[in-house]
């Protein structure tokens, strides 16, 4: 009982940590600038993040760096300047999949199948387990002298 | 006007498309008369022994393409139309050879060429196992005859120019492949790419033959070691040459072509871990048979996507018509697989059972679910764009933010593992050898963290965490896994120290001499997490960027860097702009740098921009110094200065994953049968065996007898 309400504990604080680390994050102008221009892609073709197209002269880059830096000063929402962006270059200016609907499967995926991963393997060592001791012989085993046990001792014993 | 190279470069690849067709064909036959007692006008080994021949032929004809190919691009022959595109009469001689795989048709030639390479080896050791090998070779020569086919057809490098006039020049080399890693990079990844197709043909062939055993594993387990060393020494060259020459300050940018390289060498990781389950315990015959499977076929996959304009990159060959071609061959590859292993589905019978949680077994299990998550989180990154397409007609970019979010806590789940597996025994592992193998890594872990956080790493401080706390959690974990590793060399060379008198340091050369597979392994992991500690670092880059002139500065992450000049220059091959910066640190000047800008063919409608980044490179940091370009009004450079922490770890990482696998290669100092004996006087004192061990003093005496060496 004393072990349930443990776990229970622990997998709270986990959860707890987890929600912190991924909802922590407003900050102050010149970083969301940083943050938010190493999330969206510079549209002139060179298929570089916006902060990280490095062609002097670049037709696009300095007119959406501008338009960031007016969308950041106005104060608006994460969320708000993407949409504004999608709207205006279409959704391939975003680096990441961040309209919601279809592109939220992007980042849910990879994570579920960890967890269903997980989960299978546990399950399957169980049931490998229990397979194992059912099928286990109730007498002791033979003393080793069968060249084929012997052989597989060898085998079970070469420390690599 | 003649062109007899061209033509003989043709000629050579339609002789080896012929060898191999008669390769297959003969081998096909010559197989199934031996299997089915089928009689035939030729004696069936006879008949095997000639496809043997005709695929050591092959090679030779491939060769001589290629040699062509590189004959064109030595004396100018601009009418061959690749020469024309991928070179120019001032390229220097080593760029001449690279032109070989700088462009569409002449890298699928180098990968006929190594494919042809690895069947040759291949079939000159057949005395090993003749059956096997001749199923192999026979499969292998399937493979060729799609790459040829590919050559002949749809991708000719021999093509003339279209009118059939030469031009007095040709366009040159992209100036982003004129760089010494460069020359490198591409062969070593496509020895990586191809060479996965050795372990894929023995695979496939042990299992359409049913070959009894384990046999074709152990033949096969240098091949894919060697493969894997080249992926990981091509990938590694790749970052390094990105690093250096894109000048965007970062290594890695989860392009699809990088992504492409990624995937099989993370699927062939897992195999390479798995594949000691079958060897030692018989387990997990299907899955080790899908994963080479789905490793070579990664590597098919891989290049379908990136030459196939089906997703959008930044490299070259990204569109072309060639997709078609790979995707009929990647439907006859898993059509194939999937009729031989649902055919021999009884063969793959396993002969254990996983007997607890707490076991080398198991660790295993989690180990491959990490690394084929993590393979199948870059294909889905990879492909998502075109099934959001598909899902609501709109295309969307995954890029850097999505890998960068989703990848690390992968990445730190598998530091975990790299610490954890090493410590568990096959089979079952007590309690007691739980507590105290983890005692060590344990207490590392806790300094590590408290030692970080009390030198002022406080994730809580930023005003985005997330990178912060990886890389404390990497940085703890990393020091548990070398600690873990470090007592394991110690348990180990202490057992050796008391039988041999040797010091501690020769003991554990002996130790790893003994058991090179083991102990290299356990290099390797030393060297992946010196890898990751080094990636970590990017999550403290710094960077800023300024219009300097003459005595202007910048500062960034305790670097000075002052502008003393900036000038311009010009060479027959390109025009320069670079500035000269002198860097200081607390105060001391320690160096000047000179980043570059280059324009290459300035007066041609080709021109191009490259950059020449200048880095002051220390354990600690790099200092990383981009000429961006001038400010047209003013005529001052743009220089960007970035602060890489860390960075070095990487390259140092991937040195010791080489130096690990060199040593896992090597045969053992002494045969098993001997190091049992060695290790029965102490079993106490060795990791994590305490179910093995005591078997092992049980029968130490029989293991050791003379009249039953072990093979």
């Amino acid at each position: 009982m004393l072990k349930r309400a443990a776990l229970k504990r622990l997998a709270q604080s986990a959860l707890l940590v987890l929600v912190a680390v991924t909802m922590l994050g407003a900050g102050t102008p010149d970083t969301r600038f940083d943050q938010l221009g190493h999330k969206l892609m510079c549209t002139c073709g060179c298929a570089e993040l916006l902060l990280e197209c490095n062609h002097v002269g670049c037709p696009d880059s300095p007119g959406l760096i501008a338009q960031l830096h007016t969308q950041v000063d106005s104060g608006a929402s994460d969320s708000t300047i993407f949409k504004y962006f999608a709207a205006q270059y279409g959704p391939t200016v975003l680096a990441a999949p961040l309209r919601g609907g279809f592109d939220d499967v992007a980042w849910i995926v990879p994570f579920a199948l960890l967890i269903l991963g997980l989960a299978g393997i546990v399950l399957l060592l169980r049931y490998w387990r229990a397979r194992h001791l059912r099928l286990a012989p109730s007498a002791p085993a033979p003393p080793p002298t069968d060249p084929a046990l012997r052989d597989r001792i060898r085998d079970e014993t070469h420390y690599e | 006007m003649s062109h007899p190279m061209p033509t003989f470069g043709e000629l050579s690849l339609l002789l080896a498309l012929a060898l191999c067709v008669y390769t297959f064909f003969s081998g096909t036959l010559a197989l199934w008369a031996m299997a089915y007692n089928r009689p035939l006008a030729v004696a069936p080994d006879r008949l095997r022994e000639t496809s043997r021949r005709a695929g050591l032929a092959s090679f030779i004809a491939v060769a001589c393409a290629a040699f062509a190919l590189i004959w064109a691009a030595f004396t100018n022959d601009f009418s061959v139309d690749y020469i024309l595109h991928h070179s120019n009469r001032a390229l220097a001689g080593g760029y001449k050879f690279a032109s070989l795989w700088s462009g569409q048709e002449g890298s699928l030639l180098l990968w006929a060429f190594l494919l042809s390479g690895y069947g040759f080896v291949l079939r000159l050791r057949h005395k090993g196992d003749i059956t096997l090998t001749a199923y192999a070779s026979t499969i292998l020569s399937a493979i060729q005859i799609f790459f040829l086919l590919l050559l002949v057809i749809a991708a000719p490098p021999f093509a003339f120019v279209p009118g059939g006039v030469a031009p007095a020049d040709g366009f040159g080399l992209n100036p982003l492949l004129q760089y010494p890693e460069m020359a490198i990079h591409p062969p070593m990844l496509y020895l990586g790419y191809v060479g996965f197709s050795v372990p894929f043909a023995f695979a496939l062939g042990a299992l359409m033959m049913r070959y009894p055993g384990e046999k074709w594993i152990h033949i096969t387990r240098r091949w894919t070691m060697v493969t894997w060393l080249f992926l990981t020494v091509g990938i590694m060259l790749g970052m390094h040459w990105a690093y250096a020459v894109l000048g965007w300050g970062g290594y890695w940018g989860w392009d699809p072509v990088e992504n492409a390289s990624l995937m099989p060498w993370l699927a062939g990781t897992a195999f390479l871990h798995s594949v000691m389950m079958q060897e030692k315990r018989g387990m997990m015959k299907r899955w080790n048979v899908w994963l080479i499977f789905i490793t070579f076929m990664l590597t098919i996959l891989g290049t379908l996507l990136t030459r196939s304009g089906l997703v959008s990159s930044v490299h070259a060959f990204a569109q072309s018509s060639i997709g078609d071609w790979f995707v009929s061959f990647l439907v006859l590859t898993l059509v194939v697989c999937l009729f031989t292993f649902f055919r021999q589905y009884d063969h793959l019978k396993t002969e254990n059972h996983f007997e607890a949680l707490g076991s080398r077994e198991s660790s295993f299990l989690f180990n491959n679910l990490i690394l084929l998550l993590a393979c199948f989180t870059v294909l889905w990154g990879t492909l998502f764009p075109v099934l959001s397409e598909y899902w609501d007609g709109t295309k969307t970019t995954v890029n850097a933010p999505f890998y960068n979010r989703v990848m690390p806590p992968i990445g730190l789940f598998l530091i975990f593992l790299t610490g954890v597996g090493p410590l568990l025994a096959w089979r079952s592992t007590s309690f007691r050898a739980v507590r105290r193998n983890f005692i060590a890594p344990c207490i590392a872990i806790l300094v590590t963290a408290t030692v970080l956080i009390l030198s002022g790493l406080h994730p809580w401080a930023d005003t985005d965490p997330t990178g912060s706390i990886y890389s404390l959690v990497c940085f703890s974990l990393g020091a548990g896994v070398i600690a873990a590793i470090a007592a394991e060399f110690l348990r180990g060379a202490g057992v050796v120290r008391t039988q041999t008198g040797k010091n501690l340091l020769s003991a554990a050369v002996l130790l790893t001499r003994r058991n090179t597979r083991r102990y290299g392994g356990y290099i390797i992991h030393f060297g992946i997490v010196i890898m990751f500690i080094g990636l970590a670092g990017a999550a403290f880059n710094q960077s800023k960027e300024m219009e300097m002139g003459f005595g202007d500065s910048i500062q960034v992450g305790g670097y000075k860097v002052i502008c003393q000049s900036f000038s311009q220059d010009s060479t027959p091959e390109y025009d320069t702009d670079f500035a000269l910066l002198d860097v200081f640190h607390n105060g001391t000047k320690i160096t000047r740098l000179t980043p570059e800008r280059r324009i290459y063919f300035p007066d041609t409608d080709h021109a191009q921009a490259s950059t020449v980044v200048a880095i002051h490179s220390t354990l600690a940091a790099d200092l990383y110094v981009v000429f961006e370009g001038r400010n047209a009004d003013s005529g001052r450079p743009i220089i960007k200065v970035f602060v890489n922490p860390l960075v070095n770890w990487i390259w140092a990482g991937v040195g010791i994953v080489i130096l690990g696998t060199l040593i896992a290669l090597v045969p053992p100092l002494l045969p098993v049968s001997r190091r049992v004996e060695v290790l029965t006087p102490a079993p106490s004192r060795s990791s994590g065996s305490d179910t093995v061990l005591p078997l092992a003093a049980k029968v130490g005496a029989q293991l050791a007898a003379p009249e039953a060496p072990h093979a």
